[in-house]
């Protein structure tokens, strides 16, 4: 018998070595926890690192009483069975003894916990708000108060889910606008969101955090080296919660100061865009790629949606109909589904395109634009 | 007296075609219905597994859109803890409480009765809903408001389901408190009641106190959704958390319901195979009985990222600690059971022992994510889902695998084979360990639970896991065809089954045992 099982382990090991060679050479490093970038993910490590070695010597005492007993004290080998049964000191010591080792690891977690959640004094207020299925972030005070803009996946990756996912940089775990901010200040994040709970988390930075619609939560953190740090929506919220990443660029402060100079000169260039008349062709363009970013999650590439759980646009009597009624679905959303009221979401051009595009793509023939002037009439 | 015994003649054996099993009070029957309804959810819930993990067996998406993804681990897990393993441990308490206290049957056979034919409707109800328009349920099986409430057609089948469900686990639960209080043979004290028995006691109080919780929560959402009241919906004056804080307080309790059993299940087991006396049987009993105390007051350790004050953060994190304790007891005294026994491996113990060791590395990992801040890493992440299948799987199906093989010769007066036994066992552990232990990497490494596809880095222990899942599945096929063999026939049984078995269905029972058993109380000394 024990013979027979060596030979299908060692089978099984020539197996595993055959489909997935790269596992035993390539990724020993992503077997555990990151240390990260900031203080409290180094503590959140090391307390990881403290507890797993506690419970690796409890295994290896307890698995080798076992093994060794199974082994010595088997019928087999001429073993005859003792008859105790209880002992009162020994329950009495296997109470104890785990419970000393319990408060060890509660006092080094009692002080990580009590320090993490210390969100005052901070330097920099970022308010990020979960939609489905995209990041928002509205820089709340600073130089850089007023900016606020949607972060969404990046199209190379939505376009590479039913492609070849391995030729994309960051499949997944790429976003159009990242999340920018300096390195060295107390940075404090307030949570929500709009729709379902949705949970922050960048393992670099050692924090998660649910968004929930209705409520604030707070969570701070301090990132010590400049780089890019990659995380995604931790709550299940819906279809495409595996397809909302999130991305934190960590820059030097003359980075940061260039880079709210940049995205304010953009606010400024928008509002232009958004008081001048479009021409149609143009519209149809940017709604396109407004579309693939927004809308393409539920709708799907060719407007037909979801039977059954999202409605098509394609051949919509809505996005075909009266301008006005398929503009406050837009803007207002449907309350108690999936459809967000896109109002806050999107500039005045950006829904005027999104709109002008869904009334005259696919079999759609409204022959009508909607101007940014439009929109903005009915805000 | 004499009555009685003018009475004899009327003792028959089953009713005579398909209706038996309809119109059954007896709790054998009924035991028969219970084990193998859970094993016919759990081969479909496995189903469903098999379509994770075969989405997830490459980055991209090949197989099945993301919405029916997320029906198929929502589906996956209703069906595996509603419909595999809690029915399960109910058969077994069927089959074996009244055998194991002397009791002619169980307090309330018509009820029984009623009790598991709920259960098949309850499932139709729930399975039908993936042909529905939009699909069956989708937001997770911990139906987390507000997202539940965006489900289609199935949301009312899913509330009315869980309902019916809960009406059956609360009735069966009632019996076998009923049964354990009032039918237990002279002489058979509390203390004298085989821990199996001990547990399912606990387990059923359990049931008892937190159903009804549950059924009151998915009733919120029911009139959230149709009626128009905001439990849940902030904007309505409502808390979205208040949801998690009613749900956790019946599901951390609904963790224990699916553990306790197997506790008593494997402590039942490895005295036999160590032909020793189980070790420290009345701080067994006290153990047990502290975690269920425990279990109430945890709940909130699975939601430490919701936005807690810092001091329900630390209590809860404390009270989830503590538990480690009367489970450390647990392990300890199973060790010193086995310490110097005379110990043979026979397939039930197989299952229990890698029931002690594989359960007790899901207890490491569990002990880990009780500690708050670190759990701000593990939590929902592929990490949690390592940490509950250790549980569940190497946990509760295997002790429940253990109890088929070691009391199956009992109920069938036939042997299984030996030999395909072991080679269930043997390919189960090396499989479930491929399946699940790599998932503690990726979790580590940073993959959120949940999703339908991945990141590339996390594409080659992905892989690994996936084809665990599938030779883990394939292996339970073997596992049918055993109980199969085993009904149809076999080398038959002795009535003591097992060398060192004890207690009163081996001691004073013959392989099978008559229809109706125990009409005459036995004696306990």
């Amino acid at each position: 018998m024990l013979r027979r099982i060596s030979k299908l382990i060692a089978a099984l090991s020539v197996g595993m070595m055959v489909t997935a060679p790269s596992a035993f050479a390539g990724y020993m490093d992503t077997l555990n926890m990151t240390e990260g970038v900031t203080p409290i993910s180094q503590e959140v490590y090391d307390l990881h690192m403290l507890i797993l070695w506690v419970c690796v010597i409890i295994g290896v005492v307890v698995f080798g009483a076992m093994f060794y007993s199974m082994y010595a004290h088997r019928k087999s080998r001429g073993a005859v069975p003792a008859t105790f049964h209880e002992s009162t000191k020994m329950e009495i010591l296997w109470t104890i003894l785990p419970f000393v080792i319990l408060v060890g690891m509660a006092i080094p977690a009692t002080k990580t916990l009590v320090f993490m959640s210390d969100t005052s004094e901070a330097d920099i207020s970022i308010k990020v708000t979960g939609h489905q299925w995209k990041w928002e972030y509205e820089y709340l005070d600073g130089d850089a108060q007023g900016i606020n803009y949607i972060s969404s996946l990046a199209a190379d990756s939505r376009r590479a889910i039913y492609a070849d996912p391995m030729k994309v940089d960051n499949y997944l775990l790429d976003v159009d606008n990242e999340l920018v901010v300096p390195v060295n200040k107390k940075i404090r994040f307030f949570l929500t969101a709009s729709d379902v709970i949705h949970a922050w988390w960048v393992p670099e930075i050692g924090q998660k955090q649910d968004a929930i619609p209705g409520f604030i939560n707070e969570m701070w953190t301090e990132i010590k080296q400049p780089g890019v740090y990659r995380g995604q929506c931790a709550e299940l919220c819906g279809k495409d919660h595996g397809f909302m990443p999130i991305v934190v660029r960590a820059v030097t402060d003359e980075e940061y100061a260039r880079w709210i100079k940049e995205k304010k000169g953009a606010n400024v260039a928008m509002e232009a865009a958004a008081d001048k008349v479009w021409t149609s062709d143009d519209l149809y363009a940017k709604g396109e790629e407004v579309y693939n970013t927004q809308c393409v999650g539920c709708h799907q590439l060719n407007g037909m949606g979801i039977p059954g759980t999202f409605p098509a646009i394609n051949g919509s009597p809505v996005a075909t109909g009266d301008v006005s009624s398929h503009m406050d679905i837009v803007m207002n959303g449907r309350p108690g589904t999936a459809m967000a009221a896109y109002k806050n979401q999107l500039s005045d051009v950006d829904l005027a395109a999104v709109l002008t595009y869904q009334r005259n793509a696919w079999d759609n023939k409204a022959g009508d634009t909607v101007q940014p002037a439009d929109v903005k009439g009915v805000r | 007296m004499s009555e009685a015994v003018a009475h004899d003649d009327h003792d028959h054996g089953p009713e005579k075609g398909l209706m038996r099993w309809v119109r059954t009070t007896n709790h054998k029957d009924i035991g028969t219905l219970y084990l193998l309804f859970s094993l016919a959810m759990f081969m479909f819930g496995g189903a469903m597994a098999m379509v994770i993990r075969a989405e997830l067996f490459q980055p991209g998406l090949q197989i099945v859109d993301p919405h029916f993804f997320n029906q198929m681990t929502t589906m996956h897990a209703l069906v595996m803890v509603f419909g595999a393993v809690m029915p399960a441990f109910v058969g077994l308490a069927n089959w074996l409480i009244p055998m194991m206290i002397g009791a002619p049957d169980m307090a309330l056979p018509r009820m029984n009765n009623w009790s598991f034919w709920i259960l098949p409707f309850a499932f139709t109800m729930l399975a039908s809903t993936l042909l529905m328009d939009g699909g069956a349920p989708a937001g997770g099986w911990t139906m987390y408001a507000p997202l539940v409430l965006q489900t289609g057609d199935a949301f009312p089948y899913l509330i009315f389901a869980v309902h019916l469900l809960g009406i059956s686990s609360v009735m069966g639960a009632i019996n076998v408190v009923a049964t354990i209080m009032n039918m237990r043979a002279p002489g058979m004290t509390l203390m004298k009641m085989p821990l199996f028995v001990w547990t399912w006691f606990i387990t059923a109080y359990l049931l008892i106190a937190v159903m009804p919780v549950f059924a009151g929560a998915v009733t919120m959402l029911l009139t959230d959704k149709f009626f128009g009241t905001s439990f849940f919906n902030a904007a309505g004056g409502g808390d979205p958390v208040m949801f998690q804080h009613i749900f956790w307080f019946f599901g951390h309790p609904e963790v224990y319901i699916m553990i306790l059993p197997a506790f008593g299940v494997v402590s039942a087991i490895i005295p036999t195979f160590a032909r020793k006396p189980l070790f420290g049987y009345s701080s067994m009993v006290y153990a047990t009985a502290s975690i269920a105390f425990l279990s109430f007051i945890v709940w909130a350790h699975h939601m430490f990222t919701v936005g807690m004050p810092l001091a329900g953060e630390l209590f809860f994190m404390y009270a989830t600690m503590m538990i480690a304790v009367p489970t450390g007891v647990k392990v300890f005294n199973w060790v010193s059971t086995m310490w110097k026994g005379s110990m043979t491996f026979e397939t039930p113990m197989l299952f229990a022992l890698g029931f002690v060791i594989m359960f007790t590395i899901g207890g490491f990992s569990g002990l880990m994510l009780a500690i708050t801040p670190v759990d701000f890493q593990y939590h929902d992440t592929y990490f949690v889902v390592a940490h509950f299948h250790y549980v569940l799987v190497t946990g509760s199906i295997y002790s429940l695998m253990a109890a088929a093989y070691y009391w199956m010769p009992k109920w069938t007066g036939n042997m299984y084979n030996e030999k395909l036994g072991k080679i269930h066992f043997w390919l189960s552990t090396i499989f479930v360990n491929l399946l699940f232990f790599p998932q503690h990497f990726l979790g580590l490494a940073g993959m959120p639970r949940r999703i339908p596809d991945y990141s590339v880095q996390f594409a080659d222990w992905n892989m690994i896991s996936s084809l665990g899942g599938f030779g883990f599945g394939l292996s339970q096929l073997l596992f049918c065809y055993i109980v199969y063999a085993t009904i149809k026939g076999g080398e038959k049984a002795t009535d003591r089954v097992w060398e060192g078995a004890t207690g009163l269905e081996f001691e004073q029972l013959p392989s099978p045992p008559p229809y109706h058993s125990f009409t005459t109380a036995p004696e306990v000394k």
